[in-house]
């Protein structure tokens, strides 16, 4: 049984925008999955449907197995969504979101406390549990929001643009979070726009654009598309580079070149080639992330 | 391993104790108002001007007033308490809490609705609580009291729910109340009795719902009504039906709260 079976997806809006053209999309249990796509492109508006936020207007789409058709109250209750935009109450406490939110999944104060007291202690929010979101920064709004997805113990995972606005240190600390959580079974979705994270984190992606999946396979073989890869090379000082021009070699300043090489060559060779031109090597890196390029010359075709 | 309706219940209880949380830690702002306001009305409508206007139908003037400013409140408390509540988690968009849950639209509707129907009925109490320092109203009939007390919060619970899912700005949240509400609440029979009314307006007062809301609660405590009790309740049955039915269609249709 897959986690998510959509086939023929389609949502047109009141005002005749479609937003989803007939999409077909699974995602397998335990996976965790990225749905890259330029803003508008159709990402919420898939989360919305699988989550009761937006009306389909055509389609099958099946939670765990249960048609959200026949019974979706079944499928909501194997999913838990962190939105794209808060939408935590602001007068309200962080501990009471928690078990009000469990209370919506028939859960009871008695049984929802020790799994809020969990989650806020593990998500570092328990010292600010009686504090309202109003006093909350972004990122432990962020937090706030996932341990209240998490709250009635879901098999799946919606995580729209999670990190968004939140600082380096504490989206490391929710992507370790979420591994962890990923490893134990959670199945994840992921929309995000730090394609780094899914090249990190993600086994399968799929690509949306203008309301239709145009790709979609596991993260290892996306990146295989990309035949070229552009590294930043240090040197104690540029020399001649015309002995490195099958590398179309551009020099950035004193001690940079950037240079292409494509799938066929080899780093072993370039250092060679590079020896033999005199400069003395300091460092060498890939420039940029390769599933950002792929992503940008998908979305450019 | 509970059952669908346990289920259902406690996500119907987590709505109510959170509306009540709600109402009781604002008290300053949903208690007190109309219980100032109607303590206002006893001493100015009440003393001052009822020592004036005499008895109507063997009672005091203080005494007619009582149930229909105690209604006064329970309608305006019962309103306001859904539809702020209810629009406020749509504007900051908490109502996706709910709605991404396996609580259905009747546990939400009924949780909210009985959220105003709870603050209506308190405020009312203390409302007539108050009036006591006043006069000493008599209870004629305690099961009408009652029957009308809850009919009447439902009603507007209920019309709130639907005033807030339409509510697109603020403004929209008032906007009945002030042009509609009020002006219904002052026609509907709180102050006088519509026989006092000239013919033709005395007919044009049935078609005030709040007329059959405030003369059935009076009743309930002095044994007389402009208009029949039984009927009264017939009318607000009839209207509780309509709105829930209306709710439901909204709630299902997504009106305001999905796209």
């Amino acid at each position: 049984m897959k986690a998510i079976e959509i086939k023929n997806l389609t949502k047109t809006y009141a005002n005749g925008i479609q937003a989803l053209k007939r999409i077909d999309l699974e995602v397998e249990q335990g996976d965790f999955f990225a749905l890259l796509g330029a803003n508008g492109a159709g990402k919420t508006t898939v989360i919305g449907i699988l989550t009761d936020l937006v009306n389909k207007t055509a389609g099958e789409v099946k939670v765990f197995g249960h048609d959200i058709d026949k019974d979706f109250s079944v499928a909501k209750k194997f999913i838990g969504v962190v939105p794209q935009e808060i939408n935590l109450n602001i007068f309200e406490r962080a501990i009471d979101i928690l078990v009000t939110q469990a209370g919506y999944y028939g859960i009871p104060c008695n049984e929802a406390l020790p799994r809020a007291e969990e989650l806020l202690k593990r998500l570092g929010l328990w010292e600010k549990r009686f504090g309202s979101p109003r006093t909350y920064s972004g990122g432990m709004k962020r937090r706030l929001m996932i341990a209240r997805a998490l709250i009635h113990e879901p098999k799946m995972l919606f995580l729209d643009e999670p990190t968004a606005g939140v600082d380096v240190e504490i989206r490391h600390e929710m992507w370790e979070y979420l591994r962890e959580r990923n490893k134990a079974g959670l199945t994840i979705l992921l929309t995000t726009h730090y394609l780094e994270e899914v090249e990190q984190m993600c086994r399968n992606a799929a690509i949306i654009k203008g309301g239709e999946i145009i790709m979609r396979d596991s993260v290892r073989k996306l990146l295989t598309f990309m035949d070229k890869e552009v590294y930043v090379v240090s040197v104690q000082h540029v020399k001649d580079i015309t002995t490195l021009s099958q590398y179309k070699p551009v020099v950035v300043d004193d001690t940079t070149l950037e240079i292409e090489m494509s799938r066929k060559e080899t780093l072993h060779d370039f250092v060679a080639r590079l020896a033999q031109t005199g400069m003395v090597l300091t460092d060498i890196r890939p420039k940029g992330h390769r599933l950002e390029k792929l992503f940008l010359e998908v979305l450019n075709k | 391993m509970r059952t669908v309706f346990q289920e259902q219940f406690i996500a119907f209880e987590t709505i109510v104790r959170r509306e009540i949380a709600r109402f009781t830690r604002i008290w300053t702002q949903t208690l007190l108002p109309p219980v100032i306001t109607q303590s206002l009305s006893f001493v100015i409508f009440g003393k001052f001007i009822g020592s004036q206007v005499g008895h109507i139908n063997g009672v005091s003037y203080m005494a007619f007033i009582v149930p229909g400013l105690v209604m006064m409140s329970v309608i305006n408390s019962a309103f306001t308490n859904v539809v702020s509540s209810f629009f406020s988690v749509k504007f900051q968009r908490s109502i996706e809490e709910v709605l991404v849950s396996p609580t259905t639209h009747v546990a939400i509707i009924a949780g909210y609705v009985m959220g105003g129907v709870i603050r209506g009925i308190l405020v009312g109490s203390i409302v007539f609580v108050v009036s006591i320092f006043f006069t000493h109203p008599v209870i004629h009939n305690l099961a009408i009291i009652i029957i009308f007390i809850i009919l009447t919060s439902l009603v507007f619970s209920l019309a709130g729910l639907v005033n807030a899912i339409f509510a697109k700005k603020f403004d929209d949240v008032s906007i009945f109340p002030t042009f509609v509400l009020t002006p219904l609440t002052y026609l509907g029979g709180v102050f006088y009795s519509i026989h006092s009314l000239p013919g033709v307006w005395q007919q044009f007062s049935l078609f005030n719902p709040i007329l059959y809301m405030v003369n059935g609660f009076r009743y309930g405590f002095y044994g007389f009504s402009d208009v029949s009790v039984g009927g009264s309740i017939l009318f607000l049955v009839a209207l509780v039906g309509i709105l829930l039915y209306a709710n439901l269609y909204l709630m299902k249709k997504g009106t305001g709260i999905k796209s």
